[in-house]
């Protein structure tokens, strides 16, 4: 059991970003303490395959009740692979988001956008041998938060891996290029290295665009490596 | 190092219909549910139980808490997890927003001892609106002092926090509970580690 490399902490937010309020309260003060990463750290959960069921990774279909739900429908894509570029096979990859109004399904979302009968907003899917993912979705509408005075967050979708080991784990969230409310999000800018944040933001793909149906997107994802040699290119 | 990690971001207040669809009734599947072991699984079956305050002394209500342990031999789970399955998983999530109290919970059996440890404990993940990367810790057990005193990893925690990682049996009417909170901030602030 090979163990996997440190955490990069230079790629993350630190635990309390005071411009994110609620990391005020809620993030540790006292800097995690290291341990040696062992058999626990290199064991994690793995995933029956009935755990994705045929429409769970398209959310334009997922939720439908009476129609196709509202919004742009878009094809999202990408590779789940270690900083040493091995991809990460079998990998189950969990999302969720609001829906093209900008309101989640969840019961206490507040806002007053309206809620789409036909869109539930989760899913969920497996990578390939290679590493790839794909789902379908709606593009996520943005939505006002109490953060401060007229805060709205950009459009973004959530993603959930544990990756090949528990010390994989990872949440994050996927950005649409372009977005003016980036540079004014508290969230996404709690990671302070400029470079890190690119990797939050999905490329517009014209090759993985699906003619006449749906606009393409490719959100690859790097999780920590093992120790070892690193993999030749 | 080839590329750099994605960034790990905060799980929101809204995850439930996502990653929790079952516990709060939403129509979706669950990949994980708080059932670790179900009753077919070889052991000591106890539940874990606990709250998570923020740094008001306030519990947080939209937390969620993932455990990964061993089965009672001191064994991972390597077969795929599968909710239908009543034997051991070893994998736990539940949120802190169901329970009229906002306890997670987590049914389960006490967990064996690992190869490259020397005490019984549980890994445990915590995520909330407010953390933009998630914290690992863990659970040890207190009727195992002579193990914890041992064990490589809780002793290399000072002593004065130690007992921020040590769950409480308890006997109920229900069965044994272990009961363990967990604070973010404060005197008590639960040991995190780097994993």
């Amino acid at each position: 059991m090979s163990t996997f490399k440190p955490r990069d902490w230079g790629s993350h937010a630190p635990y309390i970003a005071p411009g994110y309020k609620s990391t005020l309260l809620r993030g540790p003060t006292q800097a995690p303490l290291a341990i040696k990463s062992g058999l626990t750290e290199g064991t994690g959960p793995r995933f029956a395959p009935a755990s994705v069921r045929e429409l769970d990774f398209d959310l334009t279909k997922n939720g439908v009740v009476n129609g196709e739900p509202l919004g742009e429908r878009i094809v999202v894509h990408g590779r789940v692979m270690d900083t040493d570029g091995r991809p990460q096979p079998n990998i189950l990859v969990e999302v969720w988001q609001a829906n093209a109004a900008g309101r989640y399904v969840h019961k206490v979302d507040q806002h007053d956008a309206p809620l789409d009968p036909n869109f539930r907003g989760s899913g969920r899917c497996f990578t390939d041998d290679q590493g790839n993912y794909k789902f379908y979705t709606i593009k996520p509408g943005a939505y006002p938060w109490g953060n401060h005075f007229n805060a709205w967050r950009p459009n973004h979708i959530h993603l959930s891996l544990f990756g090949p080991g528990f010390a994989t784990r990872l949440v994050t969230q996927m950005y649409f290029p372009g977005d003016p409310l980036l540079d004014l999000d508290p969230i996404f800018l709690g990671t302070e290295d400029a470079a890190a944040r690119e990797r939050l933001i999905a490329k517009f793909s014209i090759d993985k665009t699906e003619e006449g149906f749906a606009l393409g997107y490719q959100f690859d994802i790097v999780l920590r490596g093992r120790n070892g040699t690193p993999m030749e290119n | 190092m080839a590329y750099g990690e994605t960034p790990s971001q905060t799980v929101g207040p809204y995850f439930a219909y996502g990653l929790t669809a079952g516990q709060y009734a939403y129509d979706f599947t669950d990949i994980a549910d708080p059932t670790v072991a179900g009753p077919d699984a070889k052991g000591e079956h106890i539940r874990i139980t606990g709250t998570v305050f923020d740094g008001d002394g306030n519990p947080v209500n939209d937390a969620m808490i993932e455990i990964w342990q061993a089965d009672a031999d001191g064994n991972y789970n390597e077969k795929p997890i599968d909710v239908a399955d009543t034997g051991f998983r070893g994998l736990g999530r539940c949120g802190t927003g169901t329970d009229a109290k906002l306890r997670f919970w987590f049914d389960t059996v006490k967990p064996g001892v690992v190869a490259d440890a020397e005490a019984p404990f549980v890994n445990v993940i915590v995520f909330m609106r407010g953390m933009l990367v998630h914290a690992f810790t863990r659970f040890y057990f207190d009727d195992e002092a002579d193990l914890n005193a041992k064990d490589p990893v809780l002793q290399s925690v000072p002593a004065d926090r130690r007992d921020t990682l040590i769950a409480k049996r308890v006997e109920t009417p229900t069965g044994i509970e272990y009961r363990i909170d967990i604070h973010m901030q404060g005197d008590a602030e639960t040991v995190f580690f780097d994993v």
